[in-house]
């Protein structure tokens, strides 16, 4: 792929909407491509500064009352007139609070399993024994792995990278085993949690999707059947440099 | 009301006013409710009820005063290239207002397809039925847009150096 090429592709890639084989030709120019890059980066920012800007107006509290009244007034006559328009009526509302509920809920979900790992990520950073097993080399901290979870997972080269693995240990997630390895990137140090994609189990979404919160920049995606989420307060662009070093490594 | 506040955020960036929002978040809630019978079940309820809200404020008197008509893709104007400064460097010393005045000020029909995918998070699919657009429309409306907001505010922050 060439920049110019990339660059026609760089929306739809900073929006999560590039197919997998196009993602992966981009993500490979990336890697390689300084410019190109950059110029992802600058995108992603430009989209996340654009979504907190244009969070900008709020309904007053009068308006909603008034709405509410004007939607239950709009249900009450109709009630009183005939049996269909209130079905009707009530099929909406159940509807509405349905679909109302369900994006709530899920809402809910994921910012309580965002909020879960970055409380276990905090607590490892707090904590003197913060691995179970210590080691930067990946051929002993993978093998540690093996008989305690029911996956296997590949970990990358780091000889050329800024990264620094400083080991890993098992983790329980909505009731499921996991790993939690940790690295380092100058003063900062990076959690990556591993668990089964299971249907149902971690409400993030699917494909890759990174947000930033309290400081701590999250990026997480899945693949080969496991959900994969990295999180530190080290920057979204070498919490992204890190994901990619591991979506590589699953490649392979 | 499910996507009560958004709805009415979405509607004030399109009004530029809170008192026409409030009319148009209104009108567009009687008008799904009463209108409930046409949502196909199984289709995007999301993209539908933003489709009704905007689809009313183009009927509306500030959807009829904007001044691109919203489906004119094809001569949309070109945008000038962007590329002398580095949108890193000046993202950094953007501030919010600056976003939100060039948002203000792209044309309609890109404020909104950019809000939709932003802010609201909506797939390439959603975008498509929320304004009754091709996908490939989607994407290059899109396209246009941002160059077009990336121009803005490269002209906001020429403006505002010293």
């Amino acid at each position: 792929m060439n920049c110019d090429l990339c660059r026609e592709k760089l929306d739809a890639y900073v929006d999560e909407s590039l197919p997998a084989e196009e993602l992966a030709a981009v993500d490979g120019h990336l890697r390689d491509c300084p410019s190109c890059a950059t110029e992802a980066l600058a995108r992603l920012q430009l989209k996340r500064a654009t979504r907190a800007a244009a969070a900008r107006f709020s309904p007053s509290p009068e308006f909603r009352l008034r709405m509410e009244s004007a939607i239950q007034k709009k249900r009450r006559p109709i009630s009183k007139i005939a049996w269909a328009p209130w079905l009707s009526a009530a099929a909406v509302a159940l509807v509405l609070i349905a679909v109302s509920s369900t994006l709530l809920t899920r809402h809910a979900e994921r910012e309580q399993a965002v909020a879960e790992l970055l409380d276990m990520h905090v607590a490892t950073l707090a904590s003197t024994n913060p691995v179970d097993v210590v080691s930067t080399d990946r051929h002993t901290v993978k093998p540690w792995f093996q008989g305690k979870l029911p996956f296997t997972f590949n970990l990358p080269e780091l000889q050329d990278s800024q990264f620094k693995l400083l080991g890993g240990k098992l983790i329980y997630f909505n009731h499921n085993p996991g790993a939690q390895l940790l690295f380092e990137l100058r003063k900062h140090q990076l959690s990556v949690f591993i668990v089964q994609n299971q249907p149902g189990g971690l409400p993030l979404g699917s494909g890759v999707r990174q947000t930033s919160e309290n400081g701590f920049s999250e990026e997480t995606w899945t693949e080969s059947g496991l959900r994969y989420v990295v999180i530190s307060d080290a920057g979204a662009a070498d919490v992204h440099g890190l994901s990619d070093l591991l979506r590589a490594a699953a490649r392979q | 009301m499910p996507h009560f506040a958004r709805l009415y955020n979405f509607a004030c960036w399109l009004t530029q006013d809170r008192a026409a929002a409030e009319d148009l978040v209104q009108e567009s809630f009687v008008k799904a409710l009463k209108g409930f019978s046409s949502f196909q079940q199984g289709t995007n309820f999301r993209a539908w009820i933003y489709r009704i809200l905007r689809n009313t404020f183009l009927t509306s008197q500030a959807g009829l005063k904007a001044t691109v008509p919203l489906d004119s893709d094809d001569d949309a104007p070109s945008e000038p290239a962007t590329t002398e400064t580095p949108e890193s460097v000046l993202l950094a010393r953007v501030e919010q207002q600056t976003i939100q005045k060039a948002l203000e000020e792209l044309p309609v029909n890109y404020r909104e397809i950019i809000l939709l995918c932003d802010l609201e998070e909506m797939s390439y699919q959603e975008i498509s039925q929320a304004l009754a657009i091709p996908m490939g429309t989607v994407m290059s409306r899109l396209s246009r847009a941002r160059k077009a907001m990336r121009s803005l505010l490269t002209a906001g922050s020429g403006g505002t150096e010293g």
